[in-house]
């Protein structure tokens, strides 16, 4: 998909993203929440799917993000939206800060070494941040209250988590279509020739987990706000919810591609709001269960299945030609 | 975390029974860590949801032990229901990602994972739980060191089915065939060993050796349904530092980490102890790969 269609499905996109909240007004803070995955399993995908570098600790930045914003918020002594404008720009560098720095020693590890080294990385982030006084330990952070009444602060969070969502997607696009996106495709592809090309790879690794955590680090000081508590195990470094679902998402849209987490994230939200709202209590059991039959059985994720159906379609028709 | 240093250097008596205690544990570590290890090796998978079947063999046994059925029963007991539900497992999931990425299979144990930790909540409630299993506490230097016989026991049991395992890979001939099928599973399907089946067994006997740790856990220490990550990030840290089959390596390096761990979770803290034991995986794995890529190589 390319071209003038790409085009068309923003344009559609836009405007459904314009027209949405004022069609269901009571809808507008789940409308939040999906720019919110859709931002979650974009910027996943830049590892994971573009670089094949499968992180189960991206929701490090998230909680990063969450905590940066909500001290500045605490400490500085702003007026609201001074104290998340300033919040949010802190988070976005401290969150690259943090990328950079561990990227250097964690992105030199492969495979599956580097997945479940991430995965420890956010889990240890939380237990850290559950012990750790200074912001709030177990009993977790508040929010400072948004001035003015529930559904403006609603709209309000929409509008900055779509615009967050919309920026993320047309950024991202543009990375794709240039020297850089060859570039961590091609470490996707063989990490071993795109070196032996002349790749500095580790450069671009960082600056692939730079880009997904300046994402997550603003979604997370958006996140924390409108959610408005900061838990350290289940808001700002809930592995076992968020952690999981970003990589779950582009996986059922398709990963490595750019539609697919979009996608992914829009199915997957929907699901996700029903099982939390008919299974509670048993809402991870059919989590889980889901997870296991999407990665057993459709590992290709939605857009490749789309993609292997048109190149059987052209196949056959070659062959009907022959 | 200053003041529990100079404690430590005060009373030195004090770091033996941290120490000794945190051997006992690392054994029951290194039980749940042969398994992954010998998944690990033969299947090529890793399995994220050993730390849930560690966790539901305890309440295994722990309902068996509220049944009636004597605490030293229970350890068999879970083992072998875990072994049932390893096979079970096999046949539905593993068998279909066995040959699959990586990434795969990470994805679907944790999934599986996931589903299990809130099964166990829904079924044996949120509760800590732990059974009494009925031993005393002996107790060394004129009580500054106290170690609960049945960590003893725990500890022995461990090393028992460490030298078992190790007799049972080498000599049985289910044993030999799943060394084979790990070193070339073609070639092992052409000189006729059925590897769908030897696959199976090695999942089941991994599932029943979790069952074990597991029950001697409940008894020496606690279960939560949430915790079973913990032993499979243990498990995964052990095997990444002693390598792929080797029981001895797997034995020193589980006592090293409880010890280790045990002394930590006292300097800085026990709300920090399980943060100490993540960060230390993620610092074992760059040190690892660090050492290698001096030889241009990296962990595979």
């Amino acid at each position: 998909m390319s071209g003038a269609r790409d085009w068309w499905l923003m344009a559609a996109l836009l405007c459904v993203g314009i027209v949405a909240p004022f069609l269901f007004p009571a809808l507008v803070a789940q409308f939040a929440f999906l720019w919110l995955m859709v931002v979650f399993a974009l910027s996943w995908d830049v590892m994971g799917g573009q670089m094949g570098y499968n992180s189960f600790g991206n929701i490090l930045f998230f909680g990063i993000g969450c905590y940066t914003t909500a001290v500045v918020q605490r400490d500085f002594g702003f007026d609201y939206f001074a104290g998340l404008g300033a919040g949010l720009g802190l988070s976005g560098l401290i969150g690259v800060g943090a990328a950079l720095l561990i990227g250097r020693a964690i992105l030199g590890l492969r495979g599956h070494y580097f997945a479940i080294g991430t995965l420890g990385l956010g889990i240890a982030a939380a237990e850290i941040a559950g012990g750790w006084h200074y912001i709030g330990a177990g009993a977790g952070m508040v929010t400072p209250v948004f001035p003015g009444g529930v559904d403006t602060r609603n709209l309000f969070f929409y509008g900055l988590l779509f615009a967050l969502a919309g920026s993320c997607f047309i950024f991202l696009r543009a990375l794709y279509q240039c020297r850089f996106g060859m570039a961590i495709n091609a470490i996707r592809d063989n990490e071993d020739k795109a070196e032996a090309m002349g790749l500095h790879t580790l450069r671009y690794k960082i600056t692939a987990w730079c880009v997904a955590a300046f994402f997550l680090a603003l979604a997370g000081g958006l996140a924390g706000n409108m959610i408005g508590f900061i838990d350290p195990r289940d808001v700002a470094f809930a592995g076992a919810t968020y952690g999981v679902w970003m990589v779950l998402m582009a996986v059922l849209g398709g990963k490595g591609t750019l539609w697919g987490p979009v996608l992914g994230a829009a199915i997957f939200h929907l699901v996700q709001e029903l099982f939390w709202t008919y299974l509670l209590g048993w809402q991870r059991v059919a989590l889980g269960g889901l997870i296991v039959l999407i990665v057993v059985f459709y590992p290709q994720g939605i857009m490749g299945w789309l993609r292997e159906r048109r190149a059987g379609h052209a196949v056959r028709d070659g062959e009907a030609q022959a | 975390m200053i003041a529990n240093l100079e404690l430590l250097a005060g009373y030195p008596v004090l770091g033996l029974d941290l120490i000794l205690n945190g051997l006992l544990i690392g054994a029951v570590f290194a039980l749940a860590a042969y398994g992954m290890a010998l998944v690990w090796g033969v299947m090529n998978i890793i399995n994220i949801v050993q730390g849930e079947l560690v966790i539901l063999g305890g309440y295994i046994a722990w309902a068996a032990v509220g049944a009636g059925v004597p605490p030293l029963l229970c350890v068999p007991l879970a083992a072998f229901a875990l072994g049932l539900l390893g096979w079970g497992l096999y046949g539905t999931v593993i068998r279909r990602i066995i040959e699959r990425d990586l990434f795969i299979s990470i994805l679907a144990t944790f999934g599986m994972s996931i589903l299990l930790q809130q099964l166990m909540n829904q079924v044996f409630g949120a509760d800590v739980r732990t059974v009494d299993s009925g031993f005393g506490t002996l107790s060394l230097m004129g009580g500054m060191v106290t170690v609960a016989q049945v960590k003893l026991f725990a500890f022995g049991l461990a090393l028992l089915t460490g030298v078992g395992l190790w007799l049972f890979l080498s000599r049985a001939r289910l044993g030999q065939a799943i060394r084979a099928t790990a070193q070339n599973p073609r070639a092992a399907r052409v000189l006729g060993i059925d590897t769908d089946r030897t696959y199976a067994a090695t999942y089941a006997l991994n599932a029943a050796l979790c069952g074990a740790a597991g029950s001697l856990v409940v008894m020496a220490w606690t279960i939560h349904p949430y915790i079973g990550l913990q032993y499979t990030v243990r498990a995964f840290m052990i095997v990444i530092v002693a390598g792929l089959g080797n029981v001895a390596g797997v034995v020193f390096s589980g006592l090293g980490l409880g010890a280790l761990e045990n002394l930590a979770g006292f300097v800085l803290g026990a709300e920090f102890q399980v943060a100490f034991v993540f960060l230390l995986m993620v610092l074992v794995l760059i040190v690892r790969n660090l050492i290698l890529s001096r030889r241009r190589s990296y962990l595979r």
